[in-house]
């Protein structure tokens, strides 16, 4: 069992790496959804093992193909990324789940084994961003889930996706040159592509204005994939036009494995230092993260589509971890990451109620809702449980992450961003009552499909209703998730990988 | 592309010694300039000149399109199939020392192998993609290639009615010197 244990690393991106290309000679849908809903699983289960056995605080480094750190790729695995891949395996498992009804009423049947071999690529290369000590290893698995979003994207109902799948690709290129551009400043720099290396050597080299451009070029890139305000274009689109399976699982992973990168290059790789004294990219990112929550939420509240409405709420979730991670201290990065778990627990449930709307009355459009609370009872009662989650009522996991939030803030004596939250709050709660409001309190036509719409079938309705459970589970006991959290936030402002 | 009979022929003439030039590459990576990535844009380049001077019809006769989707997956396949068989036999992903006895040995049978599978890949690929803007599988039927022939008659004709119609209402400039 050593052995299996030692391998865990490599496991995690080999299965869904090989199942993809098999998933593509599949011809039947139900195989291809059967292999990716087991590889993800077994990623998921692959994962866990990481995150128990970096627990107490430990790392694990994995040499891919022998070759010694510097020189080849290393995999190392501390208490942050091993957050993120669960997160990451565990959205995709639960939506897979979902998936397999759904998918098979919005996708062509010919392109279904496509959809779940684009969904394994994008697998992949989310948990190869996460799992990486290497920054160029970032770049290729950021290409690599890019490439398979936009196929996700692209693969949606409606003409519309295909020009939201391009829009998201040019700036999705746009972001990931930056980023490339970026490390190759650094690499120029220091001769090194091994985060924890380029963290030792960037030091001596700090002042020049080459390191400076290099910083600003990561940035931006990080900021674009991350759709952090305003380079947030591409997403309310994207995430409308996708698939709804698709939608769930990006609206819970593909920003927020971004946000991780930044975490990781602003702390670790710069350095506290760096990123928060000489050049201070940290304030500059609090003053976006402010202006994203608050255009985020506004324009929410204006939108007529329910999947574009969470979108748009999406950008402004993204404000909070920013916003946490600008604030360059271990509280802040502590509050990052826990709203980096809990916002993937409310928008994957969010998104997934969404989806089994779209089923049963086939369209997201506000207006054709009226009246689902009654015909839908149990996803209706999760989206409530989930949209109170995402405003931050008390005992629900929203409120855990906001609250940790507003700790960090006080603690540097930034009580402004206290009514930021409270505004951003308030608008949560008013652009969710608007579709809360429709769903059980207007009455349908008599002769509309919602008025005849039945429940989705089990398979739909549990994972709705197993995450908005766990958004109540994740806002009593805390223990894992801000464990974790903490663990991770201290390991990123006590400075090296 | 039908009475381009100097195409048709140099392309013929060529065509062997570009897949072999591809192989050539692909085979002689480890020693030289090349490996599995250029191999298979070149391979990928020679089936694509067969498919613009003969026609995307020929080119899937050939080349059929199921086939290249599956080398594409296969490749993929070999190269993590190596990793694999690494991370069975006690090493680490991709660490192709433990594949022969000798570590040099099993250096060179792994990277051979993966370069076989990104060839593989590139290759289809390239068919791939030249497939995918070439048109839709099977638009060029009969009908289409009867309609596209019967058009260019069309076109033809009324651009000899055209000339003669211009040489019959333009300005006789001869006449004006």
């Amino acid at each position: 069992m050593s052995t299996l244990q030692a391998q865990l690393p490599a496991l995690q991106i080999v299965v869904p790496l090989l199942a993809a290309p098999l998933c593509s000679l599949l011809r039947r849908p139900a195989l291809a959804w059967g292999l990716a809903a087991a590889v993800s699983g077994a990623s998921f289960a692959v994962a866990a093992a990481l995150a128990v056995a970096v627990s107490d605080g430990s790392e694990i480094a994995y040499l891919l193909g022998g070759w010694a750190a510097p020189w080849g790729i290393e995999y190392r695995i501390d208490a942050l990324n091993a957050l993120v891949l669960v997160i990451v395996t565990g959205a995709s498992t639960v939506t897979l789940v979902h998936a397999r009804l759904s998918v098979a009423r919005e996708v062509r049947r010919e392109r279904i084994g496509l959809f779940y071999t684009a969904w394994l690529l994008c697998l992949t290369g989310m948990l190869g961003m996460a799992i990486t000590g290497d920054a160029f290893n970032v770049f290729v698995f950021l290409e690599i889930s890019s490439l398979a979003t936009y196929t996700l994207v692209a693969l949606g109902p409606g003409r519309e996706a295909l020009l939201a799948a391009f829009r998201y690709l040019v700036l999705g290129s746009i972001g990931a040159t930056f980023f490339l551009i970026g490390v190759g400043l650094l690499y120029m720099m220091t001769g090194t592509l091994n985060m924890a290396d380029l963290a030792g050597r960037l030091g001596g080299v700090a002042h020049t204005r080459t390191v400076t451009a290099g910083i600003v070029f990561v940035i931006l890139g990080l900021g674009l994939k991350a759709a952090v305000f305003p380079l947030h274009a591409w997403l309310p689109a994207a995430y409308a036009c996708a698939p709804s399976s698709a939608a769930s699982f990006l609206a819970g992973t593909a920003t927020k494995v971004s946000v991780y990168v930044l975490a990781r290059f602003l702390f670790d790789v710069f350095g506290v230092d760096l990123s928060f004294g000489r050049l201070d990219p940290g304030t500059f990112l609090v003053l976006l993260a402010i202006a994203g929550i608050v255009a985020g939420s506004a324009v929410a509240v204006f939108q007529d589509h329910v999947k574009r409405l969470l979108a748009w709420s999406s950008i402004a979730q993204i404000g909070y971890m920013v916003l946490g991670l600008g604030l360059g201290t271990a509280a802040g990065a502590t509050a990052s990451i826990l709203h980096l778990f809990n916002h993937a627990l409310m928008k994957v449930a969010l998104f997934l109620a969404v989806g089994n709307l779209v089923y049963r009355t086939g369209s997201a459009a506000l207006a054709s809702l009226a009246g689902v609370g009654r015909n839908m009872p149990w996803t209706m009662g999760a989206f409530l449980m989930a949209a109170m989650s995402l405003v931050g009522v008390p005992l629900t996991a929203g409120f855990v992450s906001k609250w940790y939030l507003l700790r960090a803030a006080l603690e540097e004596g930034l009580w402004p961003i206290a009514i930021v939250i409270l505004i951003s709050s308030l608008l949560a709660a008013i652009y969710l009552w608007r579709v809360i409001g429709v769903a059980f309190f207007e009455r349908a036509g008599p002769d509309t499909v919602q008025a005849h719409a039945a429940e989705a079938p089990w398979t739909m309705v549990a994972p709705v209703v197993a995450l908005a459970a766990a958004n109540v589970w994740f806002g009593v006991e805390t223990s894992f998730s801000t464990g974790f959290a903490a663990l991770a936030g201290a390991a990123l402002a006590g400075g090296g990988p | 592309m039908q009475h381009h009979t100097v195409l048709k022929v140099a392309a013929k003439l060529l065509l062997p010694f570009i897949l072999l030039f591809a192989l050539y590459v692909q085979f002689h990576g480890d020693f030289g300039p090349g490996g599995g990535f250029q191999a298979g844009v070149i391979f990928g380049a020679g089936i694509i000149l067969y498919a613009l001077v003969f026609g995307t019809g020929h080119a899937r006769a050939v080349v059929p399109p199921g086939a290249v989707r599956a080398a594409a997956a296969l490749g993929v396949l070999l190269y993590t199939g190596v990793g694999v068989a690494s991370l069975l036999l006690g090493a680490n992903f991709l660490d192709y020392g433990i594949l022969a006895a000798d570590p040099v040995a099993g250096q060179h049978l792994g990277i051979l192998l993966v370069e076989l599978g990104v060839g593989l890949t590139v290759t289809a690929v390239m068919i791939l993609l030249f497939y995918a803007f070439a048109g839709v599988e099977g638009a060029e039927t009969d009908r289409a290639v009867a309609n596209r022939d019967g058009a260019e008659r069309a076109a033809a004709e009324r651009a000899v009615a055209d000339r003669g119609g211009a040489s019959r209402a333009g300005p006789d400039w001869t006449s004006t010197s």
